[in-house]
């Protein structure tokens, strides 16, 4: 039997204790600002077959003037051949 | 090499690791080097899923030291005798470029990988894919129209990309010290999921769904559950800014 994918897995959320919260602190993420988004965001981006995934997250990086971007693993074509 | 590429912008750049452990999905074209039968092809596949080993190609951006990645299942589509198209799921930092390699070996007539998109990363898939000519036209929009409707579609809150990380809920009035790097204890969890055990990374967030921190557990579902006091979990990273919530400490 091989193992099931992360998004197959079947969870149950538990309850330990209930409470209300907050009203006047945080926000739900949907409700998130676009301020908030560029400082606490993420982009699901196509990447084209030209450029590499370092060059796709520096041009995002520029295009939104960041100091910090980073992407959740290369897609490369350069990476293992050159040309 | 194409597709889902999530690019996680300053802060949202501590989910990234959380965010790799949720597995990729990936539609491939493999060219044998010699003709194949259809058969032959489902076979070598369904050999590489499961636990696999990998020594990383030549040129990678990783140590080449011989390691263990999960491949959860490979299907495959239609092929041609040369060419053929499938889909893998699959842990983070398994190569399919090496896949088809080794899938050459074991056929006896060498292949390699012809073209490769990544049409799943954790809970990012083609859905809501942005192009890079979209994000500029939302850029744009935004800096000339002070239009941020397609921005804000185009930038998801960063909790989405812990879509599939298993959770802890916790109270108000626990959030503000975990944000000053504080551990969880039992008295501050709400609620949890079922598949939490010891040693598990897990997202803590607030009520309202926002991520406080990224942790790992000290104690199982099962123990937190029983439990009226102690630890729960350690703080790997800070998601939250401190005083987003009130101190109650």
């Amino acid at each position: 039997m091989n193992p099931i994918p992360p998004w197959e897995l079947k969870r149950e959320l538990l309850v330990k204790d209930e409470e209300e919260t907050l009203q006047e602190y945080g926000c739900p993420p949907e409700d998130y600002a676009l301020t908030k988004r560029i400082k606490f965001g993420i982009i699901n981006m196509d990447k084209p077959p030209g450029p590499t995934s370092h060059e796709v997250v520096a041009w995002v990086k520029k295009l939104l003037a960041l100091d910090k971007a980073g992407h959740g693993g290369t897609l490369e074509f350069h990476e293992e051949i050159p040309r | 090499m194409t597709g889902v590429l999530p690019i996680a912008l300053e802060e949202a750049t501590k989910v990234v690791q959380a965010l790799l452990l949720t597995g990729k999905e990936y539609v491939c074209i493999m060219r044998t080097h010699r003709e194949q039968p259809e058969e032959s092809i489902r076979e070598a596949l369904n050999l590489f899923e499961g636990v696999i080993w990998q020594r990383p190609p030549l040129r990678s951006s990783v140590a080449r030291n011989l390691r263990k990645r999960t491949i959860y299942r490979s299907e495959y589509i239609e092929g041609n005798g040369k060419d053929f198209l499938f889909k893998t799921a699959c842990e983070a930092g398994t190569y399919i470029r090496k896949l088809c390699y080794d899938i050459g070996e074991v056929l006896g007539c060498g292949a390699h990988m012809r073209e490769l998109r990544r049409i799943r990363s954790g809970p990012f898939t083609e859905e809501r894919l942005f192009t890079m000519l979209e994000l500029v036209n939302a850029i744009d929009l935004w800096k000339v129209n002070q239009d941020e409707s397609d921005l804000k579609r185009a930038i998801q809150p960063m909790e989405t990309a812990l879509g599939y990380v298993p959770k802890i809920y916790i109270r108000d009035s626990a959030v503000d010290a975990l944000c000053h790097g504080a551990v969880l204890t039992v008295p501050g969890i709400l609620r949890l999921d079922s598949d939490i055990e010891r040693g598990t990374t897990v997202a803590v967030m607030t009520q309202k769904g926002e991520a406080v921190t990224i942790s790992r557990t000290l104690l199982s579902c099962k123990e937190i559950l029983a439990a009226e006091h102690g630890l729960a979990a350690k703080t790997l990273r800070v998601l939250m800014p401190r005083g987003t919530y009130p101190k109650n400490w």
